[in-house]
């Protein structure tokens, strides 16, 4: 899953998984705005995003909603080298 | 990271994809899983390693810490519909536990074979009786389940 790329920086989509692309064009603040309101809570759509992902040796752009259909488990942690 | 790693065949099987999201870049992950991760785990960390440069996706999901610029620890399950059904947030210094992680996972996923008919009990793990809440069983959990 996901398309090899030339490294980007990931964005929110602005919607939560599953949901129609944007129809207008946002800068990244408005976007920022408008997700802000749509923090994450159990039992709601995720927000949807795309980042680019190190998979396999590769760069590629992952976009969370490519993985409507299966369970995902997405791990946040502070940063490379770090020690836990 | 490698705890997860270790585990990832046995996530695989349940149809689970992980994927881990920090603030370093591509590059960043690249040398860790070179230089360090590799030597861990056989062939380095097997799912995609995320970059969230400046911590965007971080926080819409609640985890960024503006003042030391980094996502802390925190695990969300989505189900196949894109809905969160767990989440976890630990500060820095504390590692996660993979062992729970994969009973939460196994026991959501029991729950929605069951299309919701069923509940876990507390440390329900696979084999076990689950609960089918109704009328019937107000004030009767005693009967069929005990800590």
């Amino acid at each position: 899953m996901g398309e090899e790329i030339d490294v980007s920086c990931a964005r929110p989509t602005g919607g939560p998984v599953g949901s129609l692309p944007e129809k207008k064009v946002q800068d990244g603040a408005s976007i920022l705005r408008e997700v802000k309101k749509a923090m994450v809570k159990v039992g709601k759509k995720a927000a949807d995003f795309q980042a680019p992902a190190l998979h396999g040796g590769k760069f590629k752009q992952i976009k969370l909603s490519e993985y409507l259909g299966k369970w995902v488990v997405l791990c946040f942690y502070p940063g490379d080298f770090t020690f836990v | 990271m490698t705890a997860v790693a270790a585990k990832y065949q046995e996530f695989q099987k349940l149809g689970v994809e992980i994927l881990a999201m920090s603030v370093d870049s591509v590059f960043v992950h690249k040398i860790w899983q070179e230089e360090e991760l590799s030597k861990m785990i056989d062939g380095g960390v097997p799912y995609p390693m995320l970059s969230d440069a400046g911590g965007k996706v971080g926080e819409i999901f609640g985890v960024y810490d503006e003042e030391a610029g980094v996502d802390i620890r925190g695990r969300f399950i989505i189900d196949p519909d894109g809905v969160v059904q767990a989440m976890e947030v630990l500060t820095p210094p504390v590692g996660r536990n993979v062992v729970e992680l994969f009973r939460q996972v196994q026991a959501f996923q029991q729950v929605r074979e069951s299309k919701g008919t069923e509940a876990t009990p507390s440390g329900w793990k696979p084999g076990e009786s689950t609960l089918k809440p109704g009328p019937d069983l107000v004030g009767k959990v005693w009967e069929v389940w005990k800590p």
